[in-house]
């Protein structure tokens, strides 16, 4: 087996060492009757070329975003991803090391989370972020559970705006822990009444924006009506890529922003592993969950940097801890820094501009199709379409006969909510002018 | 696996001149100081050529950023330089041996990335219609499946994103499963020599943690569980393999009280490594258990994530599994992703994240099985508990095994009697392993021995390596006995960077870059 180095020899020898005579003689406190005498019921070890073409044979039945006009996004974003990127994370030093422990010798990964918690700070306006979450979705459940513990209230109000799928997330947890949350009905028109939903008992409000549907949710208002309230406001933004073009959270007020980062340096990949990003103001720093890294110095003066605040986290605080998270998402956190660090400020506002661009061509072209209706007064690459057909059912059909992914339906978040005629339409930088074209005319075509 | 109970957490002031000579770089050939890229970067460069925005009208309303960033960037060259810079700075299982206690740093094999990156894997969306992607549902499926097989389980929950998520993953399920029975059971037994994560997960959702000690000779006593049930305990979590490196001899036992209590069992797999195709917890009784992909499984650690915990299920929890899941129907993938798909029987509880789990560690799992089959798995996990006995065997003259009485599985767990009057601590002699180009091994934990040092060597070293790895530690403990703390105290010397300063760090955070300000 290629993976073993070990030979018959080594392990006699090694056995002989020990002072036993089989391996298994080193399972002697299993249970006789319980240690298995056969091979499991599964096959027999292959070489690469056999692997290779199982998994190969696999791959090829799926579609590839690439492969299609593709318009795809509700949470997950094809977005170009320099080649350097996967190059560097598949340096052995940063892909095979582990959670850097011992600070002496994983300076690299501790200054590349030093700079990552900088650029998430400064994207999304906050003043303090940490080494990453799992994804946006577990991030935004971590953010209401700290809220409950700023706050000492137990109960979140999220908006109908949110990801279903978050809001399924922190619907969960919630339930499990018994506190309570008040899930507003899907804001489709934009026009909920998220301030009457917030009272002196509410912990938290978790808005997204842009939210689900594509629209921008000025954030201020409910900021203000959080805050009058002892609440604190959490801000979702599930395109991060939005962040070079709209106004950062941090500037409208939000005591925490949770963000899914997989547009930056991540590839689709089936939905994870994804990075998620979590700031916060500096003030509740010691209530955040997960990995903090921090400036310090080392025995000769000279700067480095290290796991800090640890008496928050469950290796030292054990059922007190701020959070139960051990692993974060290092190797995306890092695949998103480097990502943004290629790109710059320069960069990634003429990325927003182009996305921006490319959405509001399709839905303009949309708009003007008979029975299509583009339901958002703002957005940045995603907006919603409604449709005088059953969305699904368009979906479907364009992929298998017209090779185009032309965007997620609503009813496949939402099955119950009687919105099957709503699409939703996400537009990168990847998609050609003939993609764009293309989704329009078969659209046109289908109708 | 880190504790700082009684750990220094600053360096001692250096009584001796720095160990090398300055230069004028401050650099130290290959070793290169590296800025940040908010010291070297600029806002107006970039590293990625796009085109020109048209400047069509804009549709973000009101909502237009006005505020700078304060980004830097980067040319192509500037940012490979920056990061391979740094990445040299890191110590990694590609360099070395990593014999890092309950964390199994095995071989990475890099077939397992090449699947993983097949664009029918990595570029395909999780909404996409699921006829479109009905070869990633099957990896799932078959990861399950797989899975299933090697714990002797009924169900596999495929979603949790990492050992954590796991736990909370199957204690969730546990919890759904005492509700449903109309059943108020708000205590878990957690023995002291548990991960933190376990008592951390069971206050997440509301269980009330009672501890259990460990008896004198590093297990879990069955007398002791019972002693410690009563009609308040809905489940125990118990990691077998324990932290302690040892198999519970009295595990069936232990899982026969909890069952005949109407509770649950819940066993931590951060180490399955040692027991795969060996024995099948769901034999000796277990209701749930998380499988770390990125241990047993070998996906990479990535500096710290990502990884994958999905969560196995016996027969009594299968129905709780939380959404989304897959189920076969005619030898098809069917994606259950909302309770209006589910049928009699399927109970989800909730929904741990969105979309469909770490699907790019399902891919180098499955590569990593495939390669393996039935019968690489077994040897591997023979292999890993044979080096780690065989490491054991050739040091325990020298240093003091916490627990002699029984076999070590994957891991042996040594405490620091063996360094008293000596001057020298667990944290020093771990610091001396990285002079010698080793990555220390988890220390002071578990916290139930005093000074812990546990090995996990791994089925990944040759007996040459293994061989160097012992005779390096034999010379540091005589090292430490022939009264040369100096090597120890002052360690590491020629690493990246010296001991750093924990106690400053943390007494005034500093978490980001700051712009510094002008000199007048």
């Amino acid at each position: 087996m290629r993976y073993l180095p070990l030979t018959e020899s080594d392990r006699a020898e090694m056995l002989a060492r020990i002072g036993v005579d089989t391996v298994d003689a080193l399972y002697s406190d299993v249970p006789a009757d319980e240690l298995l005498d056969h091979l499991l019921d599964l096959p027999k070890a292959k070489g690469e070329m056999e692997v290779e073409r199982i998994m190969g044979r696999m791959a090829a039945k799926n579609l590839t975003a690439s492969a299609a006009p593709f318009f795809c996004g509700a949470g997950a974003y094809k977005h170009h991803v320099p080649a350097t990127v996967d190059h560097l994370i598949q340096r052995s030093e940063f892909l095979t090391s582990y959670t850097p422990y011992q600070p002496e010798i994983t300076q690299g990964t501790l200054q590349v989370l030093f700079e990552f918690q900088t650029q998430v700070a400064n994207l999304t306006g906050m003043e303090v972020a940490n080494a990453s979450m799992y994804d946006g979705s577990t991030g935004a459940g971590e953010a209401v559970l700290m809220a409950h513990r700023v706050t000492k209230r137990r109960k979140a109000v999220v908006s109908g705006g949110l990801h279903p799928h978050y809001a399924e997330v922190i619907a969960t947890l919630s339930a499990m822990a018994s506190d309570e949350v008040a899930r507003l009905a899907p804001n489709v028109g934009g026009d909920e009444d998220l301030l009457s939903a917030i009272d002196a008992t509410t912990s938290c409000v978790v808005v997204q924006s842009p939210d689900v549907f594509g629209r921008i949710v000025d954030l201020k208002p409910i900021a203000d009506a959080a805050h009058a309230v002892g609440a604190l406001l959490i801000a979702v933004v599930t395109e991060v890529i939005s962040l070079g073009a709209i106004e950062p959270p941090g500037a409208r007020g939000a005591d925490i922003v949770v963000c899914e980062g997989q547009s930056l340096g991540n590839p689709l990949g089936f939905g994870g592993p994804y990075v998620g990003l979590f700031a916060a103001r500096s003030k509740y720093v010691r209530q955040m969950p997960g990995r903090l890294c921090g400036e310090t110095v080392d025995a000769e003066g000279k700067r480095g940097f290290v796991l800090t605040l640890s008496t928050r986290e469950q290796h030292i605080r054990r059922e007190k801890a701020t959070s139960n998270i051990c692993t974060n998402a290092g190797l995306c956190a890092t695949a998103f820094s480097i990502h943004l660090t290629l790109l710059g400020e320069a960069g990634l506002s003429r990325l927003a501009a182009l996305n921006h661009e490319a959405a509001c061509e399709v839905a303009d072209a949309l708009a003007n199709l008979p029975g299509v209706e583009v339901l958002n007064d703002t957005f940045f690459n995603e907006f919603t379409v409604k449709l005088p057909v059953n969305a699904a059912r368009l979906v479907e059909k364009l992929a298998k006969e017209e090779g185009i992914l032309a965007g997620v339906p609503v009813s496949r978040l939402l099955p119950e909510a009687g919105l099957d005629d709503l699409l939703l339409v996400a537009v990168t930088e990847c998609s050609t002018a003939d993609d764009r074209a293309a989704l329009v005319a078969a659209i046109s075509e289908a109708l | 696996m880190l504790n700082d109970k009684g750990r220094p957490t600053r360096p001692e002031a250096a009584d001796e001149a720095p160990a090398t000579a300055s230069t004028f770089t401050g650099n130290r050939a290959l070793d290169v100081e590296e800025a940040l890229i908010f010291e070297i970067g600029r806002a107006e460069v970039t590293g990625v050529d796009l085109p020109t925005p048209k400047g069509a009208k804009s549709r973000l309303g009101a909502h237009a950023r006005t505020t700078p960033i304060a980004l830097p960037g980067l040319a192509e060259p500037e940012a490979v330089r920056h990061y391979v810079r740094l990445s040299r700075k890191n110590y990694s299982i590609d360099a070395g041996l990593y014999p890092l206690g309950s964390c199994t740093m095995k071989h990475n094999p890099r077939l397992n990335e090449k699947m993983a990156r097949l664009p029918g894997f990595a570029d395909v969306h999780p909404l996409q219609p699921t006829g479109t992607v009905e070869g990633a549902l099957e990896v799932i499926a078959d990861v399950g499946r797989w899975l299933i097989e090697l714990t002797g389980m009924a169900a596999c929950a495929m979603s949790p994103k990492a050992g954590a998520h796991g736990e909370l993953a199957g204690m969730m399920a546990i919890k759904a499963a005492l509700s449903a029975r109309g059943s108020s059971k708000p205590v878990v037994l957690v023995p002291e020599s548990a991960h933190g994560t376990n008592p951390a997960t069971a206050a997440l959702i509301g269980f009330e943690v009672k501890s259990v000690p460990a008896r004198a000779d590093g297990t879990v006593a069955a007398a002791d569980v019972k002693a410690a049930i009563d009609d308040r305990v809905g489940a125990i979590m118990l990691t077998n393999p324990n932290t302690c490196g040892i198999f519970e001899p009295e595990v069936a036992e232990i899982a026969a009280a909890i069952h005949d209590a109407g509770g649950y069992f819940y066993a931590d797999g951060a180490n399955f490594n040692a027991i795969v195709g060996k024995v099948r917890p769901g034999d000796f009784g277990v209701d749930a258990m998380h499988i770390n992909l990125h241990k047993t499984f070998s996906t990479p650690h990535g500096g710290g994530g990502p990884g994958a915990g999905p969560v196995v299920l016996s027969e009594r929890l299968a129905a709780f599994a939380p959404l989304p899941f897959v189920r076969i129907e005619a030898g098809r993938p069917v994606l259950v992703e909302d309770p209006s798909q589910t049928r009699a029987g399927e109970t989800p509880y909730g929904r741990l994240a969105a979309f469909h789990g770490q699907m790019g560690m399902f891919t180098r799992a499955l590569a990593y099985m495939l390669s393996h089959g039935a019968d690489g798995l077994r040897q591997a996990s023979e292999d890993a508990v044979l080096s780690a006995n065989y490491v054991r065997a050739s040091l325990q003259d020298l240093m003091t095994v916490a627990f002699p009485d029984h076999p070590s599985m994957h891991e042996v767990l040594f405490d620091d009697r063996f360094l008293e009057g000596t001057g020298v601590t667990t944290l020093d002699f771990a610091k001396a392993m990285i002079d010698e180009g080793y990555h220390p091994m988890t220390m002071y934990f578990p916290l139930v021995v005093h000074g812990a040092m546990l090995i996990e060597p791994t089925e990944s070293e040759s007996k040459a390596s293994l061989d160097l790895f012992v005779a390096t530690l034999r010379d540091l403990v005589m090292g430490a006995k022939a009264g040369d703390a100096a090597r120890f105290t002052q360690a590491p010397r020629f690493s990246p960077r010296r001991r750093l300063d924990e106690t400053r760090a943390a007494r005034a955070p500093k978490l980001k870059w700051e712009k510094p300000v002008a000199a007048e």
